[in-house]
């Protein structure tokens, strides 16, 4: 508000420079003293010094708001996105919100900012200018305002279609950053293949497209700002004409004339500005709407509104007939789920690839939310439980750990909020990376790339590890996190886990017999449906699918043996 | 949060070689920026002519009250007003088309620049700072186009032409208004100096603000079951503060400057009114004259204060060109496809590939060895596995093969010929890799397993699926082979993306196969399925086999054991057995893992890692 009060007197003032200016004219033309003059040029002077005090206010405090604004805005879509499910992120392209956090974002700002400001500062100009031209000549000021009609329509001819075709602009771009993104996402992919030429044959398709999108934009964004320019002129050209024969006929003075000029040619430059204005206003209602569109998705997985606190201490996990669909797909991932955890018991489950195995988990900490009444913490729906009270309950090691470029003993922390030197490397010890770590330059300092990159796969599943030891939540979550691993390194981890999973409520996935033998129960799944159940030894009597999968594991040692 | 170069550069705005370069890539389009020049002069000129027909109408009509005059001189004025209208429109679209097509070079050279960098490089860099360079740097770039460059010129040739106008007009009443221009300089100078360093913190910012936001938004659902999401969201906020704090700072010179740049205005606006209104009074000028230097000078002042704002953006676009140049001169992998010639053929498969490795040391840090001394050769056609413990050098290896990285000593010789002197691209359609993580791109599960290769067959496609046993996850799939694969393959389970990986690699027929902990996470029965296509797969090939599992390497020939960067022994299975060392330690791990170890947890067995 305050800035909108400065730009209208910034302009109040500057607006009395014609009204000088006038009276100079006329006295000149009457005939004047070198003192008066003087006197006319300090006035002049001084309110170009006191608009000037009124114009440093306006960016300080119109600008300066528009970058609050911008702050609070990328600060408010960061912390949406923070609350937005993985099924969410699964749909988009990293690329492209990448897009909107940037571009977009920026679109916006300059709408709210330099936009507001402008637009302001035209209404201003314009009012007050009009004001000024109608004191002196009426007539005149009716006959030069003639073209404005011109420039409403014009607006609202060229608004709608620049609108348009600048969100078209915009979805090229998301596409071009999507297209770079995941081609150095997948560097190593593309240059093994040697698939580098298809790759920039389609980067070429679509910079070209971009290129034509951002003409189209052009030809008709283009022809606005000198359209304004030539209504302004026209103007002008009519206060020449006409307001020349006025002053011949002696209704106007030579320096009410001058001085309508001059307000003219200050009314030019807000037309154009206009142009301009109106410009923004249309990208960055484009990219409001953008953004808008990720704030305004409700997160589909979030907390009740009455959470019920979870309990302390260790934990019971149930499974209650649980039947799960994939978000979109047509038949059920998992089919009649039932089983529980007893506190500190563990559970595995075996099963071919695709069988459903990392649903199961994934459901847990709600990653994917199941249907209600179907998955239970402590008897209590997980649906029901505050969600990061539930997740904090809950160490989940991925099978494909994500590292953040920050030292190892940082991304071991990751999870909690304060580490000791002493935890990390007692975890570190635990998940078999101790070793590895000191080997490195610089030990449990050493950064690790954006994705992990100079770290091996075995050696980011056990980072995963230690990460999810470091937490000490009652709940373990174990997804095929030893698949990276060799033979001899797994051995040693489960063993030192062993007496973790004892304090904890375990849930194992895993591919191998000799991973999952000492669970309490093991689970067989096969196309989502549990086949058998039933501890290693039962498993092995009742001669079914775990028995066949443990004797051609069996089988295959047996032949290396020999 | 930054990696290990800051985004900090020192340019200068007006940097010659820098200018140089730019005006490389506007080399095509020479024709049209000489056009909009042309364009851009008479538009300019037209301008000067409307205050001098206000004069005019002033001295010559409605002071004599020549009502024709008045008459001819709206009417020229009115040809003025159209005239600049079309040359303004041409002009802009020239400039904008130039600044466009100059765009899409930029672009294309850069993402062709990105496919040639050495691998190492990306591991210095985060694709969030790679990704600004091609998409946010160039558009920065852009801006130059749309409002500067082009305004740039029309401005600083309507400074010299409104000098000229007044001088035909007054000379006097020319200097006196211009006695002003050593303020105008010393103002400029104060801002500029300031405005560019805090141009320099917004750039490196932003840089930190982006790789933030982007690797949230890669690790998002890690940051949210580790519950990290609070203290994320006070860094991003700290970031992005940081952020503000920089803008906020440059829009504070601007409040200062444009004003100040207005008083400095009013000076000469007071000077003409003083000292040219005393010329009027003596009968030194007419009225006439003194109204048209008053609209001269309000001209002379905005395409300054325009200027000053465009040097902003002059500046960030010189500052964006300056980075994007250092990415193009980042020394390219000579070996890799320059694009100009056409693509090599990949010729008839042949019976597999020698392989050399002549002591050969690698470090991805200096001095940090990764392989040390290593030499071990493969004959046409013979399967090789690679075993050891995590981090003894395996997947290293199989990456220098594939000249992801130079080694620093010794040489690699495929078929007798040091690999820097093969054609990579020749080379590397001759093998088929299949990598630790599985990396799918968006599109199809077909365009995922043919990568677009057009010399690749439905029918190939179909049967490389159905060989590693992908047909029958893929025919559930809505779609079958056309069905739509989500960026990073994220509905996809880790053996599903696996499988499509082999057929990826099974597709291209290779001459060499390398297989990188390819079956580490497939269960049990997928894995008997692909053992049974990899038998196929590796008859008449040279492969080179990475595995964890002791049972995937039933099938090789020999066997290669690396332990800490160095290769330990070598031979064939029984003869290793026999041997009793590293090979037979790991063997005896996996026979107790399987049988033994839970029934009667025997003595702990010597870890090799450790030993």
């Amino acid at each position: 508000m305050w800035g909108v009060a400065c730009v209208a007197a910034s302009n109040l003032v500057a607006l009395a420079q014609p009204q000088v200016l006038r009276m100079a004219v006329d006295d000149l033309y009457r005939g004047v003293t070198a003192e008066k003059l003087g006197r006319y040029a300090l006035i002049l002077f001084g309110i170009a010094v006191v608009a000037g005090i009124f114009r440093y206010a306006m960016r300080q405090t119109l600008i300066a708001i528009s970058r609050h604004l911008e702050y609070d805005l990328r600060n408010e879509l960061f912390a949406h996105l923070q609350r937005l499910p993985l099924p969410w992120f699964q749909r988009r392209r990293t690329g492209e919100m990448m897009s909107i956090a940037t571009n977009d974002m920026s679109a916006v700002r300059m709408m709210l900012g330099p936009g507001v400001m402008y637009t302001v500062n035209t209404l201003t100009v314009g009012v007050v200018s009009i004001a000024f031209m109608f004191a002196i000549s009426p007539r005149l000021t009716f006959w030069s305002l003639l073209p404005l009609p011109l420039v409403s329509i014009s607006v609202w001819f060229f608004g709608d279609r620049i609108h348009r075709r600048f969100e078209q602009v915009q979805a090229r771009f998301a596409m071009l950053s999507a297209l770079v993104q995941e081609n150095l996402a997948g560097l190593r992919v593309v240059r093994a293949f040697a698939h580098e030429r298809r790759e920039r044959e389609r980067f070429q398709e679509l910079n070209e497209e971009y290129r034509d999108r951002n003409l189209e934009l052009i030809r008709t964004s283009g022809l606005f700002q000198p359209a304004l320019a030539l209504f302004a002129g026209i103007g002008a050209l009519i206060v020449l004409w006409v307001g020349g024969r006025e002053v011949m006929l002696g209704r106007i003075t030579l320096g009410q004339f001058v001085a309508f000029t001059v307000y003219l040619a200050m009314l030019n430059w807000p037309m154009v500005a206009l142009g301009w204005v109106i410009n923004l206003f249309q990208r960055g209602s484009a990219s409001y709407r953008r953004i808008t569109e990720i704030l305004d998705t409700p997160p589909s997985i979030a907390s009740p509104e009455t959470p019920t606190a979870p309990g302390e201490g260790a934990c019971e996990i149930e499974f209650r007939g649980l039947t799960f669909t994939y978000p979109g797909a047509a038949a059920p991932s998992l089919r009649d789920i039932r089983f529980s955890v007893p506190p500190g018991g563990t559970v595995a489950l075996v099963g071919r690839t695709g069988s459903g195995k990392s649903t199961v988990l994934a459901l847990l900490p709600r990653l994917f939310d199941p249907p209600p009444g179907t998955v239970f913490l402590d008897g209590v729906d997980v649906r029901d439980l505050e969600l990061s009270a539930l997740r904090a309950r809950m160490a989940i090691v991925p099978q494909d750990p994500f590292l953040f470029s920050a030292t190892v003993q940082e991304n071991i922390a990751y999870g909690v909020p304060e580490e000791s030197a002493d935890e990390v490397s007692r975890v570190a010890g635990i998940a078999h990376l101790d070793a590895d770590i000191r080997a490195f330059p610089d030990g449990y300092t050493t950064r690790v790339g954006e994705r992990g990159i100079t770290l091996s796969g075995g050696q980011r599943q056990r980072t995963a590890i230690a990460r999810a030891l470091l937490r000490a939540a009652p709940v373990l979550l174990l997804d095929d996190c030893l698949s990276s691993v060799d033979t001899a390194t797994e051995e040693s981890i489960l063993r030192g886990l062993a007496g973790e999973m004892r304090r904890r409520t375990t849930l194992i996935v895993a591919h191998r017999v000799s991973t999952v033998r000492d669970a309490d129960e093991i689970l067989v799944l096969e196309e989502g449906s549990i086949i058998e159940r039933g501890s290693h030894d039962e498993l092995l009597v009742r001669g079914g699918a775990y028995a066949a999968l443990a004797r051609a594991q069996q089988l295959e040692e047996e032949i290396e043996a020999t | 949060m930054n990696g290990p170069e800051l985004d900090e550069d020192q340019s200068r705005p007006y940097d010659h070689q820098l200018m140089r370069r730019l005006a490389r890539y506007l080399r095509p389009y020479r024709g049209e920026v000489v056009l909009a020049g042309v364009v851009t002069l008479a538009e300019a000129a037209i301008q000067l002519c409307f205050p001098f027909l206000v004069m005019q109408a002033i001295d010559l009509g409605i002071r004599h009250r020549d009502i024709q005059m008045l008459d001819r001189i709206a009417v020229t004025y009115l040809a003025a007003l159209v005239a600049a209208f079309g040359l303004g429109y041409l002009q802009s679209q020239i400039m904008q088309r130039v600044g466009q097509g100059l765009m899409r070079d930029l672009r294309a050279d850069l993402f062709t620049h990105l496919q040639r960098l050495p691998v190492a490089y990306f591991d210095k860099n985060p694709i969030g700072r790679v990704m600004t360079r091609v998409t946010h740097d160039v558009d920065q770039l852009n801006e130059m186009f749309t409002a500067g460059i082009d305004a740039l010129f029309g401005d600083l040739f309507m400074l010299i032409g409104i000098v000229f106008a007044m001088s035909q007009l007054d000379v006097e009443l020319l200097a006196v208004t211009f006695s002003v221009l050593p303020l105008i300089f010393i103002v400029t100078m104060m801002f500029r100096s300031r405005v560019r360093s805090a141009f320099r913190d917004i750039r490196a910012r932003l840089a930190r603000l982006n790789v933030f936001l982007n690797e949230n938004l890669m690790g998002m659902s890690t940051v949210q079951v580790l519950g990290r999401e609070p203290r994320n969201f006070a860094q991003f906020a700290a970031l992005n503060g940081d952020h503000r704090d920089s803008h906020l700072r440059v829009n504070h010179y601007h409040a200062i400057f444009f004003p100040l740049l207005e008083w400095v205005s009013a000076i000469a606006l007071s000077l003409i009114v003083w000292y040219g209104g005393r010329q009027v009074m003596w009968q030194g000028i007419t009225l006439g004259i003194l109204v048209a230097f008053i609209q001269y000078t309000q001209r002379f002042f905005r395409p300054i204060s325009d200027l000053s704002e465009k040097y902003g953006i002059l500046q960030q676009a010189m500052a964006a060109a300056e980075r994007l140049f250092a990415l193009l001169d980042t020394p390219v992998d000579q070996a890799s496809p320059n694009f100009r010639e056409p693509a090599p053929e990949r010729g008839a498969r042949g019976n597999g590939m020698r392989i050399e490795f002549d002591g050969v040391w690698f470090a991805y840090h200096e001095q940090h060895w990764v392989l040390e001394d290593v030499s071990f050769s493969v004959e046409p056609g013979e399967k090789v596995a690679l075993v050891g413990a995590t981090g003894s050098g395996k997947t290293t290896l199989t990456s220098l093969l594939m000249r992801f990285y130079e080694p620093q000593r010794g040489v690699i010789r495929v078929d007798g010929r040091p690999l820097a002197e093969w054609d990579i691209e020749a080379l590397r359609r001759r093998m088929g890799l299949v990598l630790q993580d599985v990396f799918l791109f968006s599109g199809t599960v077909a365009s995922n397993v043919g990568l677009e290769d057009p010399s690749l067959s439905r029918a190939q496609l179909e049967s490389a699926t159905r060989e590693v046993h992908a047909d029958s996850f893929v025919a559930k799939l809505a779609g079958g082979l056309e069905a739509p694969v989500l960026e990073g393959g994220a509905t996809f389970s880790a053996g599903e993306k696996q499988l499509l990986s082999f057929a990826r690699a099974l597709v291209r027929d290779p001459d060499l196969l390398i297989l990188d902990e390819a079956t580490s996470s497939v269960d049990t029965h997928t894995e008997r399925l692909i053992q049974d296509a990899l038998r196929r797969l590796m008859a008449g090939r040279t492969s080179l086999v990475i595995a964890h599992r002791l049972s995937t390497i039933q099938d090789v020939d020999r066997i290669l054991v690396m332990h800490r960067g160095r290769l330990r022994e070598s031979g064939p299975h029984a003869e290793l057995i026999a041997q009793q060392g590293l090979y037979w330690r790991l063997h005896q791990l996996q026979v107790l893992g399987g049988q033994v170890s839970r029934a009667a947890h025997p003595a702990p067995p010597a870890d090799p890692a450790t030993a």
